[in-house]
């Protein structure tokens, strides 16, 4: 196992130690500060900073709303469409494909497709869709703007947690569902005493998995609203301090946050899972 | 009566499932009709469907403007390269914690994934550094790298899944034999866990197709992939909805239509071994 295993801890910890290491000084390369002519230590300054600015904790909650809202949708819309799926119907494998379809579609051009298509308050379809109905379109990504990075994002991921979610459906021994069925258990509860226990680890899959990449959406939010509109997430916060405001220091104390706030995630989620996968 | 319910069923359930799935389509199925439009038609309100006098002009005017096929190479290269890099050394890896499992190699898996989760902009000013230092920064080799070491842990815990399925009596046998470690796994175990490296490869070549962070930030005009050639139409270009959906459609059918191919063998690679 050694080579995977060391390249990732390099990977790891080379970065984090530089990370940690300008955190605590003052470098803003456009000012002419550099490594060659060393950094002036500066202390917890950078992470009073960081915290003191008005758009940390926003950004945090953006963070957080961005990740559970999605979580939420796509496994609750996520176990009903595998439901659905799992009846018998005809053309069955198209349906599949074309539900599969926006996973494989890039975030670069599903953040812009959503925006100008589909957003867009005079000419996106919304729009059109909105006006037929006789209501005012929306300026969706202004006026309703986390809801709107929230709807491209679980467009993207719906896919993965419907599909995962399906298989494990699938993989349900049906003779105890014909039993309880015989039973007479209504179907409600055939669903919840039977179907949704079962389906406890591939929920866990979803949310871990999940959780890994929505942490760090970016694309979606930089091609969309460029941070406006209080879609500014953590790593968007500091994106914009490191390679906007060339501000290394400051950006750097955000990453360590960034890092902290992902490994209390990170350790609630591994709990679950290593229970959850030890079974 | 019995028969003639479940047939209402049926139909109810596929015109359900139908009109959901072509809801959840809708935004790429629009794109690629859009791609087609001239610009006047794109904006036409009502919109227009299927009756509108197809054209081929955006495809045209997105290549002249930006050379597609070298972003596409680019793509391909990168994606690629680091999807088999990647394989390349996580074999090893996956096969010692599918066969000789210590007691730390739960926790060396849940470790591998947790670096995941870890912010890349946290890392993200040393990186860019180092690419300078090492002239790495926009070019293939180095997002190839990147690429390789962001979606390892996916790759180890993947193989490793389909790995544990292999019973272990076979590799037993072949080491009586005499085989060595090595033509343990490169005549043993590799032909058996092929469909399990084929899935593996084709999932992380799609995550590093669709990478959107390290390629936008480490990359200029030589090794920009399909990521960076579309968001150069994030505004103002991105108003001209056909160029848009053409440039779109491009960077998207690759991937695409390998999906539809081989989305049976994607959804079980997709559920880490947690689902049977």
């Amino acid at each position: 196992m050694a080579p995977a295993v060391i390249l990732l801890l390099g990977w790891m910890l080379v970065p984090l130690t530089a990370t940690l290491y300008f955190s605590f000084k003052k470098y803003l390369p456009l000012r002419g500060d550099s490594l060659e002519n060393g950094l002036e230590w500066v202390g917890f300054q950078n992470y009073t900073r960081f915290v003191g600015s008005s758009s940390f904790w926003p950004s945090v909650q953006t963070t957080l709303i961005i990740v559970g809202s999605v979580l939420v949708i796509t496994v609750i819309l996520g176990v009903l469409l595998a439901l659905l799926l799992d009846q018998p119907m005809w053309g069955q494998g198209i349906v599949r494909i074309l539900i599969i379809s926006p996973f494989f579609v890039m975030p670069t051009v599903s953040g812009l497709v959503w925006k100008n298509m589909f957003m867009d308050p005079i000419n996106g379809i919304l729009a059109h869709l909105f006006r037929f109905f006789g209501a005012e379109p929306l300026q969706w990504l202004s006026q309703a703007s986390l809801q709107s990075i929230v709807l491209i994002v679980s467009w993207q991921w719906l896919p993965f947690a419907t599909l995962i979610l399906l298989t494990a459906i699938q993989s349900l021994d049906s003779e105890q569902l014909e039993a309880s069925e015989m039973d007479g258990a209504p179907a409600l509860s055939r669903f919840w005493h039977i179907i949704l226990p079962h389906l406890g680890r591939a929920i866990t899959v979803v949310i871990l998995i999940q959780t890994i990449f929505l942490l760090s959406v970016f694309a979606e939010i930089f091609v969309t609203t460029a941070g406006a509109f209080g879609t500014k997430t953590l790593t968007y916060l500091i994106f914009q301090r490191v390679l906007e405001s060339q501000n290394v220091g400051l950006g750097s104390a955000g990453g360590v946050y960034a890092i902290i706030l992902a490994n209390i995630v990170a350790i609630f989620l591994m709990r679950i899972v290593g229970k959850n996968l030890d079974r | 009566m019995a028969r003639a319910t479940t047939k209402t069923r049926k139909a109810v359930v596929t015109i359900a499932a139908w009109m959901i799935g072509l809801t959840i389509f809708f935004p790429i199925l629009w794109t690629i009709l859009t791609s087609f439009k001239t610009e006047g038609q794109a904006i036409n309100d009502p919109p227009l469907f299927f009756f509108f006098d197809w054209t081929l002009e955006n495809y045209a005017i997105v290549q002249e403007r930006s050379n597609y096929m070298r972003f596409l190479w680019n793509s391909i290269i990168i994606a690629g390269g680091s999807t088999v890099l990647g394989i390349i050394i996580a074999v090893p890896a996956a096969w010692s914690m599918a066969f000789v499992p210590s007691k730390r190699t739960k926790d060396i898996l849940l470790w591998m994934l947790s670096t995941k989760m870890l912010p890349a902009v946290g890392v993200l000013y040393p990186i860019y550094l180092m690419f300078i230092k090492l002239g790495l920064l926009d070019t293939r080799i180095g997002l190839v790298i990147v690429l390789m070491l962001i979606n390892m842990p996916i790759i180890v815990w993947m193989l490793y899944t389909y790995f544990r399925e292999i019973p272990a009596e076979i590799l037993e046998a072949a080491r009586m034999d005499g085989a060595s470690l090595r033509s343990e796994i490169l005549y043993v175990l590799t032909p058996m866990a092929i469909p399990g490296i084929a899935s593996t490869l084709l999932l992380n070549f799609i995550l590093a197709w669709n990478e959107a962070f390290w390629t936008l930030n480490l990359t200029a005009a030589k090794a920009a992939p399909l990521t960076a050639f579309i968001a150069s139409y994030s505004s103002p270009e991105g108003l001209f909805f056909a160029k848009l959906s053409a440039a779109s459609t491009m960077a998207i059918a690759p991937i695409l239509i390998l999906g539809w191919f081989s989305q049976k063998q994607l959804v079980r690679g997709l559920t880490f071994g947690a689902v049977k």
